[in-house]
Order: C-alpha cells, then sequence, then structure tokens
C-alpha cells in the first residue's frame, strides 16, 4: 500500500505492507535513524516521536496509521541551523550518557516544555515516566528538562 | 579534601573541569551512530529460532517450509555449524558454549537454528515455520536441585563431567579462621540470595559481519566493549587471520557488561556471512537479550562473622553457592572462579577470612560476571554490609558506631587484606561522618524512635563499601591469557591538534571527553583540539576493553603515561626553540619557558610545528607515542550511603525519603561525568533492591524475559540523591584518580536493604531478600507480629 | 517483534467501518489506539486477517456532558479523558493512572474498556460509577450496560459485526466523591491491586449510592456488591468502611503470582478499599 508520511516538515511516500511498524518506516524507509528501539514490550519509550504534535511510541503505530500525519523526529527538534532548546539543555546539563534514549526524552521535554513554562521535579518525572533511561538515573535528564523551560521562558519572555 | 581543585584555566579544561562533552553533539541531534543505523549494500537479515523450553532433546529440526518462503535465502542449524567445527565454541572460563543445539536444548531461550532474510520482519516469518522435534527433560532450576545426588546431568556432552558442579574455588586461611571463631564470644550469620538480574542496556545486542572472500577481509561491526580481545578470540574460533580481521565496535547504547561476552548470534552471523558472501545483520530483540545473554548475580551467599561481645570483628567466613546457568561462560580474570568475590572482607579490619565458592550448572542462560559488578565485588559487598548491619543489631550496638569501631584506619594504608587485595587508600572514617552528618543522623534516630510509637515505621540504611578496580596487574589477572594492561596512542599534529587512540571502549561514559582532559593536563594542549578515537581495532592500540570500572584506573594511566612521553620529547624540541638546556625547561598550561626567565616562551602549538619542520639534529621526526601500562596494583575507590525510608505497615509498600551518597574515588577528571555515573549506579542499585530480578518457575520458564516482568525503574520511582565528595588520591596511579563506574551498583543495594530491615528490626526482622517486595515486607511485619 | 501480514483498510464514518466488520467476522479487528492489540500483535499473540482504523473517523472523539451521563467517544484518548473537566470523582482520579503518559496519548478509553483485561483500570471504574457502552452493529445501536458487556477475560458482550463507538459513564445526581487507589510496581504496569471506590450521599449525610470494584484479583474486574450494599443508607465511618474491606477482601479471587501472594493482595484489597472510600465519602462531603 502507498503512505505518505510528513516527516520534520519533509513529505514522504513509500510502497510498504501494512504491517510495517512506524519506527521502521522512519528508521528504514527514510533513513532517519535517530528515533531508536529499545524494547519489544511498548516499554521503554525510546522510539518517542511526535505525532500530529503529541508524543507516542513509534513501535506501536503502524505507518498506515500516520498517512496524511505529522511526524517529528529528534531530527526535526533543530531549527535553521539553531539548537532546540531541549538539545542545547541536555549537553549543559549532562542530561545523557549513552545516548539512546535521549532522542525519545528530548521529544518528550519539547512537548512538555510547550505546554508547562515552569515545570516541577514531579512535573517533570511525570511527563517522562514512559521513558526508560539505564545511564543517567534521571536527575540531570530533569535538571536538563526544567532548564529548556527556563530558557524557552526567557527566550519568550 | 573534598574535591579536584582544577589547576589548568577552562579554556585548556584539564583535570577537574566539568567539560561539557564532546561526544553530545551527535547523539542530541539523533546522528549517533549504533549498530542497527548501519547498513551495508547487500546485507541481508538474521532472526534466531530460540527453544521454548528449557531442557528438552532435539530429535528433528525441518527447515524446508522455512528456506521456502520468498525472500529466506538460508537457514542454519547446528549440523551446517558441526561441519565447520562451530557447533560449539570456547568460553571465556574455560569451559564450551553450543553456538546451536545438535544434541539438547539446554536453557529456555538457548538458539536452536536461524534464518538469513533480505528483510528482517521475513526472517521472523520464516522461524514461525521450521518444525523442531522436542522430547522433554526435567528441568533443574536452582544450583541445590543441581548438586542433589542423581540430578539429571546437564552437560552430559563434556567428557568427564559426572555431576553438575562447575567449579570449587577458596581464598583465605580455614585454620586461623576456624581457630577466631572457636574464641570469638558470639557468632553472627546471615544467609541471603542476591537474585538473578541482567544488565540490560537500552541498546540490545547486534553484529553485521562482512566477509568477503575476494578482498580477503572480515570486517565485523559489534556491539563489542572489548574489541580487540574480541577480535583475537574470533581469530581463533572462526580461524580468520587476524590481520585480515577487523572489528568495529560504533557508538554504543549502554553495556553494563551485556557486551563483554561471545554470544551464539555472532558467531552463526559471521558463519553465514562467510557461506552466502553477504554482509549479515543479526540485531536481538529485548526478549531476546533477557532470556539468553549474559545475566548478572544469583550467588547464594552464608556469612559468619566472628566478634567479640564490645562488637570487634575478629574474623569472617564465607560459604557461596552460584547458578552459573547451562554453561560457565563468565569473563572474569582466569585465576578466579568467583572473580574478586574474595574482597568480601570489606571496609574492616580484621587479621583472618575464609572464602569457600562453588558453583552449578542450571538449564538457565550463562553468565554471572555482569551488570557493574565490578567482578563480583557487587555481590560481597552486599554480604559483607548487609552482615555487618545483622552483627549490630545483635550486639545492640548502633550500625554506624559499628562500622567506626571496625573501620580500616586512614594509617593503615596500604592494607594487606586476609585474602590478599592490598588497599591502596582511604580515609572511611571521614566518609561516614560526612555522610552521617549530611543525613542528620542523630535527629533521624530521635525520629524514628518518635515514628515507632505512632505505629510508623521509618528506617536508616548504611552501607560502606569498598571498590577493587583497574584489572589488574599482569602477576595476577589476565583474560583467556591476555593480560589486563591497557594503552594509548597519542600523535600531535603538526597544527598542534592531536589523537588519542585508546584500547578501551566507551559505552556512554564520556571518553571522547574525559580521555582528552587528561591529554590537556599533562601538555596543555586545550580538551577541545583532541580527538579520541576507541572501538576500531585497525585504528587503536590494542587494550582489553571497558568493564569492571577499569578504563580511568588502566586506560587513564596509559593517557597519562603517554603524554608524559609526548612531554620529554617536547621539552627538548622547546629548549632548541628556546637556545636553552632541556634540563631547565618547564611545562606549564601548554606554554614551556626557561626556568628563571618566565617570559622566554613556546607553546605546545609551536612544539608541535617544529616536530615537523625543526627537529633539534639527531632527533627523530614526528610527534607521537604509544604506552601500553600495566597497573602496579588495582584501585580501590569507595564509598558511604545512607538511605531513609518509610514503610506502610499495612501493605509493605516502601518508598525512600532520603539518599546521601558519598564516593571517593581519589581524583575526579571530570566531576559532571563522575557525577553522572553515580546517579545511574544507584538507580540501578535501588532497582535490584527494590523491583528487578530474573526467576523462574519449577519448568524452567524464564520470567523477566521482557520489559514487562524484568523491571526498569521510571524517573517515578526512582529516589532523588544527594551527592557528597571526598578525594584521597590513589598513590600509585599516574593522575591519583580510581575509576568509579560501577561504586554506586556495588554499594547501594545493601543501603537499601539495611534501611527497610531497620525500619523492622526492633520487630525482631533481621533479613528479607531482594527484591525487597511490599508482599514480602508484609509477611515479616505478620510472622514478627505473631 | 513483527506483527503476521494483515490487510488493513482505514474507514472514514462509523457505517463504513461497521460495514467492513461485519463483512469480516471474527478476523477483522477494529484499530483505534492499538496499544492493547499492537503489543499483542508484534508478540504473535494475536493475528487478525484485517485491520479497520478509525482514527479518521470524524466526531469519534468526543467527551461531552448530556443530560445524566458523560458520552466518552472511541477516539477519545485517555490523556484526552485526563486532560478534560467535565470528568468527577473516581473518573478523574483513575484516567492520570492508566500505562504511562505517552501511551495515554493513544491508546482510548473505550478500546480499553472493549479489551476486558481483569488486569485494566477503567472496567472496574465504570463498574463502581455505573456506564453503559454503546455498540453499533449493521442492525443499528444498542446500549449494553457494563456489568452485561464484561464478560470475561478478555471477552466483552459484542458480537462479531459490531464496533463500539462510545461509552455512556452515568454522572452521579447527588453529592459524590470517587478515588482510585492503584498499586503498581512502576508506571506502566499493571495493577497488582486497585480499587475503584465511588460514593453519592444523601441531603442527610447517609450513603444513597456506593460503587466498588476491583482491578487484577479476579477474572475480570470486580464488582464487590455485597460490600456495596453494606454501605448503602448508612451514615460514612471509619468501622463501616473497615468492614467493607474485609467483605471485598473475602469477594475476591487473586493469585499468587510474580506480584505477589494471593493473602497479602487480599490485604490490599483491604486496606485500599479502606482507605478508598473514606476519600470518597471526604470528598463528597466537600472536605
Amino acid at each position: 500500500m502507498e503512505v505518505n508520511v510528513t516527516i520534520n516538515g519533509v513529505a514522504t511516500t513509500h510502497e510498504i505492507e501494512p504491517r510495517v511498524l512506524l519506527v521502521d518506516y522512519i528508521r528504514t524507509r527514510a533513513g532517519l535513524t535517530g528515533t531508536h528501539i529499545g524494547c519489544d514490550t511498548t516499554s521503554c519509550g525510546a522510539c518517542t516521536v511526535l505525532l500530529d504534535g503529541k508524543p507516542v511510541k513509534s513501535c506501536t503505530v503502524l505507518a498506515m496509521q500516520a498517512d496524511g500525519r505529522q511526524v517529528t523526529t529528534v531530527e526535526g527538534l533543530k531549527s535553521n541551523g539553531t539548537l532546540h532548546p531541549i538539545q542545547a539543555a541536555f549537553k549543559e546539563e549532562h542530561g545523557l550518557q549513552c545516548g539512546f534514549c535521549t532522542p525519545g526524552m528530548m521529544i518528550v521535554g519539547a512537548a512538555l516544555i510547550d505546554e508547562n513554562q515552569a515545570p516541577s521535579d514531579d512535573d517533570v518525572r511525570w511527563a517522562i515516566s514512559g521513558n526508560i533511561c539505564r545511564c543517567t538515573g534521571y536527575m540531570n535528564i530533569v535538571k536538563a528538562i526544567q532548564a529548556a523551560a527556563a530558557s524557552n521562558a526567557g527566550a519568550t519572555a | 579534601m573534598t574535591t579536584t581543585a582544577p589547576t589548568t584555566p577552562p579554556e585548556i579544561g584539564g583535570i577537574g573541569h566539568s567539560v561539557r562533552r564532546h561526544e553530545d553533539a551527535r547523539f542530541i541531534e539523533g546522528q549517533g551512530n549504533y549498530l542497527d543505523d548501519i547498513t551495508l549494500p547487500g546485507m541481508l537479515h538474521m532472526a534466531i529460532l530460540r527453544a521454548p523450553v528449557a531442557h528438552a532433546r532435539i530429535n528433528s529440526i525441518d527447515a524446508s517450509a522455512a528456506t521456502a518462503l520468498e525472500g529466506v535465502i538460508a537457514v542454519v542449524t547446528g549440523d551446517l555449524m558441526a561441519q565447520h567445527g562451530l557447533a560449539w565454541m570456547p568460553t571465556l572460563s574455560g569451559d564450551t558454549q553450543a553456538v546451536l543445539v545438535t544434541d539438547k536444548v539446554r536453557y529456555q531461550g538457548q538458539e536452536v537454528a536461524a534464518v538469513i532474510a533480505t528483510d528482517p520482519y521475513i526472517a521472523t516469518d520464516a522461524l514461525e515455520l521450521i518444525e523442531v522435534d522436542y522430547d522433554i527433560l526435567p528441568p533443574i532450576t536452582t544450583p541445590q536441585q543441581a548438586l542433589e545426588p542423581g540430578a539429571p546431568l546437564i552437560r552430559d556432552e563434556k567428557e568427564g563431567q559426572t555431576d553438575n558442579r562447575v567449579y570449587t574455588w577458596e581464598a583465605g586461611d580455614k585454620a586461623a579462621t576456624d581457630a577466631a571463631f572457636a574464641r570469638a564470644d558470639r557468632v553472627v550469620s546471615l544467609e541471603t540470595h542476591y537474585p538473578r538480574s541482567h544488565p540490560s542496556p537500552l541498546e540490545t545486542c547486534g553484529i553485521i559481519a562482512d566477509v568477503n572472500s575476494v578482498t580477503g577481509q572480515a570486517t565485523i561491526h559489534l556491539t563489542s566493549q572489548a574489541p580487540h580481545a574480541h577480535r583475537t578470540l574470533f581469530a581463533m574460533v572462526a580461524g580468520l587471520p587476524e590481520q585480515d580481521l577487523r572489528i568495529i565496535s560504533p557508538d554504543l547504547g549502554g553495556g553494563f557488561g551485556n557486551k563483554v561476552p561471545i554470544y551464539p548470534g555472532y558467531v552463526v552471523a559471521t558463519a553465514a556471512s562467510l557461506l552466502l558472501q553477504h554482509p549479515v545483520k543479526w540485531v536481538e530483540s529485548r526478549s531476546e537479550n533477557l532470556i539468553s545473554t549474559g545475566f548478572a548475580r544469583d550467588y547464594y551467599m552464608k556469612g559468619e562473622l566472628a566478634v567479640t561481645n564490645e562488637g570487634k570483628i575478629l574474623a569472617l567466613r564465607v560459604d557461596m553457592l552460584s547458578d552459573q546457568g547451562a554453561f560457565y561462560a563468565d569473563a572474569q580474570p582466569t585465576k578466579f572462579r568467583a572473580g574478586l568475590f574474595h574482597v568480601v572482607t570489606g571496609s574492616y579490619d580484621y587479621p583472618v577470612a575464609h572464602v569457600s565458592c562453588s558453583g552449578a550448572y542450571t538449564n538457565k542462560a550463562p553468565g554471572g560476571v555482569a551488570y557493574r559488578c565490578s567482578f563480583r565485588i557487587t555481590e560481597a559487598s552486599f554480604l559483607i554490609e548487609r552482615l555487618v548491619q545483622t552483627a549490630a543489631y545483635e550486639l545492640g550496638i548502633d550500625p554506624a558506631d559499628f562500622r567506626f569501631k571496625n573501620f580500616i584506619q586512614p594509617e593503615q594504608f596500604p592494607y594487606h587484606s586476609p585474602t590478599g587485595f592490598v588497599y591502596d587508600s582511604g580515609d572511611y572514617p571521614t566518609a561516614l561522618r560526612m555522610a552521617l552528618d549530611e543525613i542528620g543522623y542523630e535527629d533521624l534516630r530521635a525520629e524514628q524512635k518518635r515514628a515507632r510509637e505512632e505505629g510508623r515505621l521509618i528506617g536508616i540504611g548504611i552501607a560502606h563499601f569498598t571498590e577493587a578496580v583497574g584489572a589488574g596487574p599482569s602477576h595476577t589477572y589476565d583474560i583467556a591469557g591476555l593480560k589486563m594492561f591497557d594503552s594509548a596512542e597519542l600523535r600531535v599534529h603538526p597544527t598542534g591538534k592531536a589523537i588519542l587512540k585508546l584500547g578501551v571502549k566507551s559505552q556512554g561514559q564520556g571518553h571522547e571527553t574525559t580521555f582528552a582532559q587528561i591529554v590537556a593536563e599533562e601538555l596543555g594542549i586545550p580538551v577541545t583540539d583532541v580527538k579520541v578515537m576507541e572501538g576500531d581495532t585497525d585504528n587503536t592500540p590494542y587494550g582489553l576493553g571497558t568493564y569492571a570500572s577499569r578504563s580511568t584506573p588502566v586506560a587513564g594511566a596509559a593517557t597519562a603515561m603517554v603524554s608524559r612521553k609526548l612531554a620529554e620529547k617536547a621539552k627538548i624540541i622547546a629548549a632548541h626553540l628556546l637556545e636553552a638546556a632541556p634540563a631547565d625547561i618547564e611545562l606549564h598550561n601548554g606554554e614551556f619557558s626557561v626556568s628563571g626567565s618566565p617570559d622566554h616562551t613556546v607553546t605546545i602549538q609551536a612544539v608541535a610545528l617544529a616536530a615537523y619542520t625543526n627537529c633539534p639534529d639527531g632527533m627523530e621526526y614526528g610527534f607521537e607515542s604509544v604506552h601500553y601500562y600495566d597497573p602496579p596494583n588495582l584501585t580501590y575507590p569507595y564509598g558511604s550511603y545512607v538511605v531513609v525510608v518509610e514503610v506502610d505497615a499495612d501493605t509493605g509498600v516502601w518508598k525512600v525519603q532520603r539518599m546521601v551518597a558519598l564516593d571517593d574515588c581519589g581524583v575526579r577528571i571530570n566531576p559532571m561525568i563522575v557525577e553522572g555515573q553515580i546517579h545511574g549506579g544507584l538507580t540501578e542499585g535501588f532497582a535490584m533492591s527494590s523491583m528487578q530480578w530474573i526467576t523462574f518457575d519449577d519448568d524452567g520458564n524464564c520470567i523477566g524475559s521482557n520489559f514487562m516482568d524484568y523491571l526498569v525503574p521510571t524517573a517515578w520511582e526512582t529516589p532523588k540523591y544527594e551527592l557528597l565528595s571526598t578525594a584521597v588520591p590513589s598513590p600509585h596511579h599516574p593522575i591519583g584518580a580510581k575509576g568509579v563506574g560501577e561504586s554506586a551498583t556495588v554499594g547501594s543495594p545493601a543501603a537499601f536493604v539495611n534501611a527497610v530491615v531497620d525500619a523492622l528490626a526492633h520487630l525482631g526482622v533481621r533479613n528479607i531478600d531482594m527484591p525487597v517486595l511490599p508482599d514480602r515486607v508484609w509477611a515479616a511485619i505478620e510472622a514478627a507480629k505473631a | 517483534m513483527f506483527p503476521s501480514r494483515f490487510d488493513f483498510l482505514a474507514a472514514h464514518s462509523v457505517d463504513e467501518a461497521v460495514a467492513l466488520k461485519a463483512e469480516g467476522g471474527g478476523d477483522t479487528r477494529i484499530l483505534a489506539g492499538g496499544q492493547s492489540l499492537l503489543p499483542m500483535m508484534k508478540i504473535r499473540l494475536a493475528s487478525p486477517e484485517k485491520l479497520i482504523d478509525i482514527n479518521n473517523i470524524a466526531g469519534l472523539d468526543v467527551i461531552q456532558r448530556h443530560d445524566s451521563y458523560l458520552r466518552v467517544g472511541a477516539l477519545a484518548r485517555h490523556a484526552d479523558v485526563a486532560a478534560s473537566d467535565l470528568t468527577f470523582g473516581v473518573v478523574e482520579s483513575a484516567a492520570p493512572w492508566i500505562a504511562d503518559p505517552i501511551v495515554r496519548n493513544r491508546g482510548t478509553l473505550c478500546g480499553s474498556v472493549a479489551h476486558c483485561d481483569p488486569e485494566g483500570d477503567w472496567n472496574s471504574v465504570l463498574l463502581a460509577s455505573g456506564a453503559d457502552v454503546i455498540a453499533r452493529g449493521p442492525n443499528g445501536e444498542r446500549s449494553i450496560a457494563i456489568g452485561d458487556f464484561v464478560q470475561g477475560i478478555f471477552t466483552n458482550a459484542l458480537e462479531d459485526d459490531e464496533m463500539v463507538t462510545e461509552v455512556r459513564i452515568h454522572v452521579p445526581a447527588s453529592r459524590s466523591g470517587g478515588v482510585y487507589l492503584k498499586l503498581e510496581r512502576k508506571i506502566g504496569d499493571y495493577a497488582t491491586v486497585a480499587v475503584a471506590a465511588h460514593l453519592e450521599l444523601h441531603g442527610d449525610g447517609t450513603i444513597g449510592k456506593a460503587g466498588l470494584a476491583l482491578t487484577s484479583v479476579a477474572p475480570t474486574n470486580l464488582k464487590v456488591g455485597t460490600a456495596e450494599a453494606t454501605l448503602v443508607g448508612q451514615a460514612p465511618s471509619e468501622d463501616l468502611f473497615a468492614a467493607a474491606g474485609e467483605l471485598a477482601a473475602q469477594a475476591c479471587e487473586p493469585r499468587d503470582d510474580v506480584r505477589g501472594t494471593a493473602h497479602w493482595k487480599r490485604q490490599v484489597v483491604r486496606t485500599f478499599t479502606r482507605r478508598a472510600l473514606a476519600a470518597a465519602a471526604a470528598q463528597a462531603q466537600g472536605k
């Protein structure tokens, strides 16, 4: 079947079997490997992307379900050559170690700070409770997302 | 001192600066290069058929329907592998392990056959079409069961194997220990099982094997924490000439010891690539990772402390039985059958100990040494800290006071332990005192008393651990005969930039930044001008890899030493440029000056250029060197962890209220990165103490083989941590650093368990095995009331 | 890791979806959020021949108060329900605790209800508050009381040619309160034990209506009629709720498993019932 998915503002079209998962479409048809696969039970969130602006686990969405819709992946966070505040904050606050969970964490973080200009520790921990990290113990991920919110708020003030 | 103050300015970014990580640039833009991101022209995809049962003879395998499926290129069985002498492979512990089953299945999840197809979806379809005829045999699910007389023989194919025992091993002095026990006022004992868990890095294991007979090159992209050792072993096992075999370990999404063993899937993919003359990719699923790759722990331990009534430890006796799974495949130094478990004497001063170890085969996946265990120091540290806590209760002494009474004192270092370790340095009393003060220990004890009167259960748990890392000196340590040196190769270019190549391999520890910081410290080249390379065996010096917290102690030392070799050459060139004597040249923050005339200087960049354009007569041109470092000793990081919990008496649910963690890993190259390592390790310790384990039912079915059953805590469950530090340098390490990667995983489980037990100690509860599940806690409370 | 092959049809109206479902029979499944179905298909525990995707049908995401009920349409995601101002008591209390925040963006309340997993949360909530499931088939629409809809483990009352278009949750008439207490090992796990408590009070403060339902301790979500009966007409009190907790502990059928012993799960039911009823009463009393 033909599927048309706009990823990071770029239209893509491919002929696929309906069973192709969105994460595989993104990684192997669109060639964007920043979205990762970490499990097989919809548990880890390494595959998180935005579908029409909302974080979803792309391993548990069929590519066909993104037909005619907008997907944003980690590669789409940067705009006009400038890092998204969440990206800059993750580096500044040491919010990543191996980097494998990071794209999913940043997608969720970016969505959170769009809605919440000053998330508390608990707000952040709640928002990322669908994303597993094995390296960081979450402390600096929380700091990074809060720092990104603050810099975002500063920028739009 | 509490921290390492930098001596270089931030622009140079040497030791002590929290330099932001160089490697982050690609990760934050989704441009990491992990194994599954790599595609090669003509690449095929492999999927593995795994046994659904734990113990069974295979009568037949019919792969005809699978082979006929469109898109399937080949189906590989044990018979085919046997034709090439590859149905079995040697393990790193001197045993053999099945690659694909030829006789019988020995654990649920074991590799039975492999499908090579044009697409991973098709490969998975083909698995369902392979028909295997299994004759189920009774499974052995505990090492105790394995050692019962008459137990079914798991390794019936092994010549000379008449039972399920794998090894016996001991350390220390039995006679002297027995004598000390005979003299003791009291004997305190504790039996505990450190349950099976799994390192479970977020990226699973995988390989792309590209064996090309035309070019004669075998290029293996591999999730490997030890690419050089893997290359040598691959060459020996697969018969591929080592000079034409290249292992490239790309960006790794975590390791924690999971990416040290050689897995059957790697061997099958390599053989398939050789036979099919196409690159073959195999990336395991999470379920495969949890059910079949190197698990961690599974030690049944009994510890006894001989003590005086006043609370002085006289001796330690330990008996341990390990569950090794179906094959003995641990990666550990060959002299030791239980890794470094015999460091179980811990942070305390007493003259004698005896440690007796044995291991048994069971119908489970092989492994044991993994998950930041420091070669079994997780198990050892857990036992001694739980034992010390138990002794305190039995003697009626405060658990902190008991530790202070028995600590190895600062003036006793270097300390010779009863089982042969030489602890390099430390100040344990200062560390524990700081941690207790930070958490307000005395006030907490008062609050605990008040809470008990109200029927509320608050507990304070302490753990003071001593690690032994940086394996290790060639006189004692080797893996498969390879000595455990490590290496650094440094070249400075004409424009003063440098490239550092290492024999270790980061899986998230930040080597591209921290090792550059060592060069920056030694030579004054700005940290951002130093590129660090690891993982490609054609382009890096030989090393034993990254695990057991050894990178900083060994390769970090090599980096300092190679930098100093270049500093020596640089001084001669600087003397030449400054027209002075080399002995009068001083190097400070990248500038060479003549002692006594500080204004007459030349930069390291100018010296680098001169190394290619204007060397003194007789000096070899170029500006590079390599150093292989054989450490004189292990290093001994340590820490004091204090945890406060509250237990819900009605349900047994417990929650961490506070945790203070003090770590001393000597000099900290990058404090920010060190803290990140600690946060991660504390979380792994929390996970194992509260929810994370792999268990088996009576039929040998693995419970814990996916993320719904094997629980990794989210940010919501994970406690917040308050970190402190002291920094007593290692006296034998060139930069005084000890390494810290595994400290928190080693030290924290006992702190959490001690806290929950402490909450119930007044009821007479002394032990709850991990994971400390709420139903176990509630049952302990009910039993104590009865 | 990857589902078996299937045919995929995107429906653009309920009539179209129903027609396709009727045509396809038992091996045709409706795909809404897919957060229960797709994981099962990925490990090949389910291999439907056809999926009918309803995500493009306009109007199915309704969340609306109508007369005495709250309409939740087949495409209303858990996150939408959690964010809605129109929920109340036990519904509001439970919504944030479904699965995890990312799954909540995709999974639907109606899908969860239709799935009839005894470890799923929504059916306990609806059994406590009262609700009706609206099913549409080729012959039209019918309303199925939630107690009749939940038939067994993964078994609902739908015919092969019907689909759920919405759930109508009964909105309390009088002063009310409700709480969902869920013990889970971590976010994203199913409930180890959960209790949904819903109370409506008369003007004189006595209990007019009581709803109590349990998750993960019986072959289906379990409405504890025995306990409910002891609450109606009584004034809220600690002893009353403790007694109800005792009845709930006796009424359920938990199993020994890796989440804990049955004996302990009854203790959690006992404790959570007491606590949930007390919290519901306090809410109803405006505290």
